[in-house]
């Protein structure tokens, strides 16, 4: 046997690909193999570490010290000091070491202190290419556990008792959802796994799926036997290329290991799963629309009721579930519900992924306990603002959640308390904008989006977009009254309460949070001045009702 | 392989059409949908055209005209438009000397903005065909381009 005295850990994921980090890989094979170095050092393709914003990254064990932004110039030199002569290349560490051998251990570091692994636990660790490291880690024993020891009304219990709730944006209880549908009559049940992830900011389905494919088809077999499916769906973004790659093979493998199939692991238990590929339409992310798609069709939601429990795919009862959510189950199995409810606030269990993106030092994937500040979250783990400029506002939730401002940065981050402010958890997006900004600049990006994605089916959805963007765009360009502003509030309130699905009722959001945040700002526009200088005011009419 | 054959293996998978719609499109070298195309698949799956119509032309990855060779698709959403989407369109349309939803006259490149391409960890970013562009600045623009030409 080989001794292995290194472990250099390469994200692989599409990040820090787009970075260069295969080519990264490559070249310190090529050195290792020159310095004749290869026998006693082992790199091993990761998934995501998290720093995306300053990959590629990499992780040499067993010290655990974390290079970023390594570009293949830097190679040798951590081949030659790090891995010959045992000194760390400073220049590229993230953590902060006083003195020679005084390492803050990864896990310390400000970027990771505050964080607590659950769904990303193997990210970054083992190779998402390979269910023997997957297994090794302890993957896949939740399953033969719960088909060996517990019912599936017992799997069901115990989510239900670990307090999960959805984790793809509406946040319904994950429980039970599959107790509803495990009770709805027929035996002929699906359970899709909903990899769509269409909302603005959110990269954290990718990243899980990149990093730890194993982890959602367990999830999804321990779903598909509380609910009673044999058949299971993934569908997942058309342009996912890396992440449909690690599905399918992670399916292929799963099947012959017989974890996947007939009578899995002897059980009476069947389960197999198949892809879907979507083809860009963000209502698709919308459970019903979703499964109009499957089906083949435009991707248009579907009155509710009957909810997919009932009437699902071809009409028989179905469970969609987000793929953090799913990513969720094996831990909770193994660990039991209570330990998930100590973590996170009373009301809100466990862990949430966020992705943090915009004017922040550390952009990426992060995993928190429910309950973090905002402040915590952007201004310790995301490294606050660059550029020394100042904090304006804090999107959560993606687009289609609120705008909150500096007095919110206290706030907690969970179901509860975002939604007292207007805002919503929502996908684990977080977009973060310094005071170069314009809030009626951003208000109306927000709204093009909706505009676009509206799929035109119903009324107040499709022209209330539109109307929404053409008031806003009225706005900025300072030729807008304030009766305008009550316009919006009006026409805002409707779209809240009358369109068939999600999509229209929360477009109205960023705009009614953005403009009781930052009202003095919106009513300078009014009066023909854009205070941060981003809106093209020529041609302003001058308002005397402003 | 002929077009029929590559599509007929996805009649009874679940969101077969849609991928029998990506496969025609790729196989098309327009990177495009024809009425013929539209009207093979309602064949093979047994649909009515209009139905097939009616999917091809809900999902923005499909167009029902001839595009270039290239497809560039420059997300416009709100995380990419922070840190200067505007700027990287406007440099492309200057570079191309082509609008948005245009094709450049020697059929190389047609330009899109999209929504959220899921690749904001390395905003702004674009597409140009399956291939992820990330961290774009205008002055990084040509030598992508450069790339495909
Ligand atoms: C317009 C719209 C887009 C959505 N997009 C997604 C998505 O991309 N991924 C997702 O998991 N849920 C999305 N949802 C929520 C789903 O409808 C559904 O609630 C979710 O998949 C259920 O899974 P969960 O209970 O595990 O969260 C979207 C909802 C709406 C209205
Ligand atoms: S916002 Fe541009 S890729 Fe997500």
């Amino acid at each position: 046997m080989r001794f292995i005295r290194s472990h250099i850990l390469i994200c692989s994921g599409s990040n820090c690909q787009l970075r260069g980090s295969l080519s990264i890989m490559h070249a310190l094979e090529a050195e290792l193999i020159k310095k004749g170095l290869y026998q006693e050092i082992r790199i091993v393709e990761t998934g995501c570490l998290g720093l995306c914003e300053k990959g590629p990254g990499m992780v040499v064990y067993p010290e655990g010290v974390m290079y970023t932004r390594v570009t293949l110039a830097d190679i040798p030199e951590i081949v030659e000091e790090h891995l010959l002569k045992g000194r760390f290349v400073r220049r590229l560490m993230t953590q902060p070491a006083d003195g020679e051998d005084k390492l803050t251990p990864l896990n310390m570091s400000p970027f990771f202190i505050k964080q607590k692994r659950v769904v990303l636990k193997n990210c970054g660790l083992i190779n998402p290419e390979s269910i023997e490291e997957y297994i090794a880690a302890g993957g896949y024993q939740s399953l033969a556990m719960a088909l060996d020891q517990y019912s599936p009304d017992q799997v069901i219990q115990i989510v239900k008792d670990s307090n999960l709730r959805g984790r793809g944006g509406a946040g319904f209880p994950t429980g039970r959802k599959w107790d509803f549908t495990r009770r709805a009559e027929g035996t002929e049940k699906y359970l899709i796994c909903n990899a769509d992830e269409g909302e603005p900011g959110t990269f954290k389905d990718r990243l899980i799926i990149e990093g730890d494919p194993h982890l959602v088809l367990e999830g999804m077999s321990l779903a598909a036997y509380a609910i009673g499916a044999d058949k299971g769906i993934i569908y997942v973004r058309g342009e996912y290329d890396l992440s449909i790659k690690r599905l399918e093979q992670a399916i292929r493998q799963a099947r012959e290991s017989g974890l996947l199939g007939r009578n899995i692991l002897g059980s009476e238990f069947s389960f197999d799963i198949d892809v879907c590929l979507g083809a860009g339409a963000y209502v698709c992310g919308e459970e019903t629309a979703l499964i109009e798609s499957i089906e083949g069709k435009r991707g248009e939601p579907r009155l509710k009721p009957p909810y997919p429990a009932q009437a699902g795919l071809w009409g028989k009862p179905t469970s969609v579930n987000n793929v953090e959510t799913l990513a969720n189950i094996p831990s909770i199995i193994e660990h039991g519900a209570e330990w998930f409810r100590s973590i996170g606030t009373a009301t809100s269990s466990g862990t949430k992924v966020f992705t943090l993106t915009g004017n922040v030092v550390n952009a990426g994937l992060i995993e928190v306990p429910m309950g973090i500040t905002l402040r915590e979250v952007i201004m310790e783990i995301g490294g606050g603002i660059p550029g020394g400029r100042q904090f304006k506002m804090a999107q959560t939730g993606g687009t289609s959640g609120g705008c909150l401002a500096e007095e919110h940065l206290d706030v907690p981050m969970d179901y509860e308390s975002l939604s007292q402010y207007g805002s919503s958890l929502g996908s684990g997006a977080l977009l973060i904008m310094d005071d170069s900004h314009c809030i009626v600049d951003l208000t109306k990006c927000f709204l093009r989006f909706f505009v676009h994605e509206s799929c035109g089916q119903c009324t107040p959805c499709r022209e209330g977009t539109a109307q929404l963007y053409n008031i806003v765009d009225k706005i900025s360009k300072g030729r807008a009254a304030g009766s305008d502003i009550d316009l919006i509030e009006k026409l805002s309130r409707t779209m809240q309460i009358s369109p068939l699905c999600a999509l229209g009722q929360t477009a109205p959001i960023p705009v009614l949070s953005a403009f009781q945040y930052f009202g003095p700002e919106v009513r300078a526009h009014l009066r023909g001045t854009c205070p941060a200088g981003i809106c093209n005011m020529k041609g302003a009419l001058a308002n005397a009702d402003s | 392989m002929g077009k029929r054959e590559a599509i007929a293996a996805f009649v009874d998978q679940p969101g077969g059409l849609i991928k029998a719609l990506h496969r025609l499109q790729d196989q098309s070298g327009h990177n495009f949908l024809s009425p013929q195309d539209i009207e093979l698949a309602a064949e093979v799956f047994d649909l009515p055209t209009a139905s097939v119509w009616g999917t091809a032309t809900f999902y923005s990855l499909f167009s029902m005209t001839p595009r270039g060779r290239h497809v560039i698709r420059v997300c416009e959403s709100a995380p990419c438009h922070v840190v200067g989407s505007l700027n990287i369109l406007s440099e492309l349309e200057k570079h191309l000397g082509v609008q948005v939803g245009e094709t450049t006259k020697d059929g190389c490149f047609t330009l899109e903005v999209a929504s959220c391409l899921g690749v904001c960890g390395v905003a702004p970013a674009m597409m140009i065909d399956e291939n992820i562009h990330g961290n774009l600045t205008p002055q990084s623009l040509a030598k992508i381009l450069a790339g495909y030409a």
